[in-house]
């Protein structure tokens, strides 16, 4: 099956769909705006921190299919953890989607998100995947803005290069 | 029988031009692509075409047998590459049917060609409070630079609105002239869209207010013969990788007078006719605008794709562009649940289309299975996708090699799509 075939899969499909923790949360008391100008995501990822736990989370926002199941799918793994292992998982999901991480090894804590695995082969949607865990990274950080391109960008040589061209 | 061939029975306009796509073909060594074990359909040409074999020979031999620097040397090889790069504005001027050759200039593409306007033109005759008129169906590249220019100077920019279809609303156009508009910057043919701008009109509005005007014509020059002095527009842009020439060299035709009042963009070697750290004076058009050793392959490369489409015949290329975007238009607005954006009664051969509940981005990503290339995102034209409100496009765009069982490739994949999503 190809890497294509193999993303596109029923969990993936379903999260698109239904997408969890969907909306804003009122009494969010950081959000983060996350921008990937290549396919037009744009997404926002609502935090409600309590005494260094994610007690809530939420996302809305435009974006494509992968981008969209992969921050319904953060947002559900990453409630009720704390900003450590929150992080953790972030950068586990990056290495991950990179192709630094076997997600076969056992050597982490993704779980479900394995099914991301299949981005590696598709440089072009790599960022997709990765943005929600990008504007999570910058809610906890406080930074209000981040895109996937450029000096905001919170993980530098992961490999996501721009390829923004008509 | 496929509908692709039931289509073209009887024969059609391109095939009386003497056009057989087949044979244009096998000039293309890489539509001999096999993408995920299928063969290569390419309909991502407005952002890049393919180059036939006489361009990459063309290259080759100049590589192998011509390359030396161009006007500095009195030697053999520098003459020989001086007289090949030269020779390609009369090409060009040819192409374009420009009065001159000296109103050629060669930059590395539409975006320094626009850019040099902005600088040399602009910097020089647009000040504080004056006006700029773009279209809202500008790619960035002719945005951006004048955004530049008018935060510099306090100048402002006005927008030309369309309407559903993608067409421009001449009649708003001509309401934006102030005493203030000082330059006009028009898309001849919308990149994300594909409207066909009604620019010989235009530009005789412009100038019943005295007002030059630029024309992009970065998806024009590939597909529609261009003939500046009928248009009878200021400067034109193009690029020639858009038009089976390499990446790298681009063209600003810009009329005499212009290029001789305006100031140089960049400056060194080349460009002057006499240098002392007192004063030094420029050359003459266009060289002025041409500082530091060019690309010197590139234009020749250029020079031959020019040679190449008109062997084939500009008239026989947009003859056959025409029946696949009727096909494809026909075919892919026929599908449940496809809409197409852009729908102006003249067009290029792009065609712009969302698939309801799917992502363009995924559109693309899972046409790429089937081996069909095609543009997903926003084109570098936002403001034409906020006007459409949607965050994207997918974008089929067609080359004169394109075939029309290879738009039934596209309704078969897209249907796929479809059907992946429908779970
Ligand atoms: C309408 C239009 N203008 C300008 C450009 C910029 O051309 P280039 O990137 O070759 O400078 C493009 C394509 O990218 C285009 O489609």
């Amino acid at each position: 099956m190809s890497a294509a075939n193999q993303l596109y899969q029923e969990v993936i499909l379903d999260h698109n769909r239904k997408p969890r923790n969907w909306g804003k949360l009122d009494d969010a008391s950081r959000h983060a705006e996350g921008l990937n100008p290549l396919c037009g995501d744009h997404i926002w990822v609502y935090l409600k921190l309590n005494d260094k736990r994610i007690e809530g989370i939420s996302f809305e926002g435009q974006s494509c299919a992968i981008c969209k199941a992969s921050a319904s799918m953060m947002t559900h793994a990453v409630k009720g953890k704390s900003i450590d292992e929150a992080l953790t998982l972030g950068q586990e999901f990056r290495d991950m989607s990179t192709g630094k991480l076997d997600p076969q090894s056992g050597d982490h804590h993704l779980g479900r998100l394995t099914v991301f695995a299949g981005v590696r082969d598709l440089p072009t949607r790599v960022k997709c995947a990765i943005l929600p865990w990008h504007t999570l990274h910058s809610a906890i950080h406080s930074i209000e803005q981040v895109s996937t391109e450029g000096e905001a960008d919170p993980v530098p040589g992961a490999g996501l290069e721009r390829t923004d061209h008509a | 029988m496929s509908k692709a061939v039931a289509a073209t029975q009887g024969a059609s306009r391109a095939d009386d031009l003497g056009f057989d796509v087949e044979r244009v073909r096998e000039d293309f060594p890489i539509l001999r692509l096999k993408v995920n074990d299928k063969p290569l359909v390419f309909l991502d040409n407005a952002a890049s075409s393919q180059m036939p074999q006489q361009v990459i020979d063309r290259y080759v031999k100049y590589r192998t047998s011509e390359h030396a620097n161009i006007h500095r040397g009195v030697h053999y090889l520098s003459e020989v590459a001086t007289r090949e790069y030269e020779a390609v504005r009369g090409k060009v001027r040819g192409l374009l049917n420009a009065r001159e050759e000296r109103e050629i200039v060669y930059t590395s593409g539409t975006t320094e060609s626009i850019n040099l306007v902005a600088h040399g033109y602009g910097r020089k005759f647009i000040g504080a409070g004056d006006e700029i008129i773009l279209s809202v169906l500008e790619h960035h590249s002719n945005i951006v630079p004048w955004q530049m220019l008018a935060e510099e100077k306090g100048a402002r920019i006005r927008v030309v609105p369309c309407d559903d279809a993608g067409e421009l609303l001449v009649e708003e156009y001509r309401k934006l002239f102030s005493p203030r508009t000082r330059f006009v910057g028009l898309t001849h043919v919308s990149n994300a869209l594909g409207t066909v701008n009604p620019v010989k009109e235009m530009v005789a509005i412009a100038h019943a207010h005295g007002v030059p005007v630029l024309l992009d014509g970065a998806q024009a020059a590939p597909h529609l013969g261009v003939d500046v002095q009928d248009l009878d527009c200021d400067f034109y842009a193009f690029s020639g990788h858009k038009m089976c020439g390499p990446t790298g060299v681009g063209i600003l035709y810009g009329k005499a007078e212009h290029l001789q009042a305006m100031q140089p963009f960049k400056g060194g070697g080349d460009m002057i006719l006499s240098v002392t750290f007192e004063k030094t004076v420029y050359a003459d058009i266009p060289h002025k605008f041409e500082a530091g050793t060019p690309p010197i392959a590139e234009v020749i490369g250029l020079g031959a794709a020019i040679d190449y489409l008109q062997a084939i015949g500009l008239g026989a290329i947009k003859a056959h562009e025409d029946e696949l975007l009727r096909y494809a238009t026909d075919r892919v607005g026929a599908i449940e649940g496809v809409r197409l954006i852009g729908t102006a009664g003249h067009k290029a051969a792009v065609l712009s289309f969302e698939v309801e509940g799917v992502h363009p981005h995924d559109v693309g990503t899972l046409l790429n299975e089937d081996a069909v290339a095609v543009r997903t995102g926003h084109h570098c034209a936002q403001p034409v996708m906020q006007r459409f409100g949607v965050p994207a496009t997918a974008r089929a765009s067609f080359a004169f090699y394109n075939t029309l069982q290879e738009v039934d490739v596209l309704v078969d994949a897209i249907r796929k799509v479809q059907k992946v999503f429908a779970g």
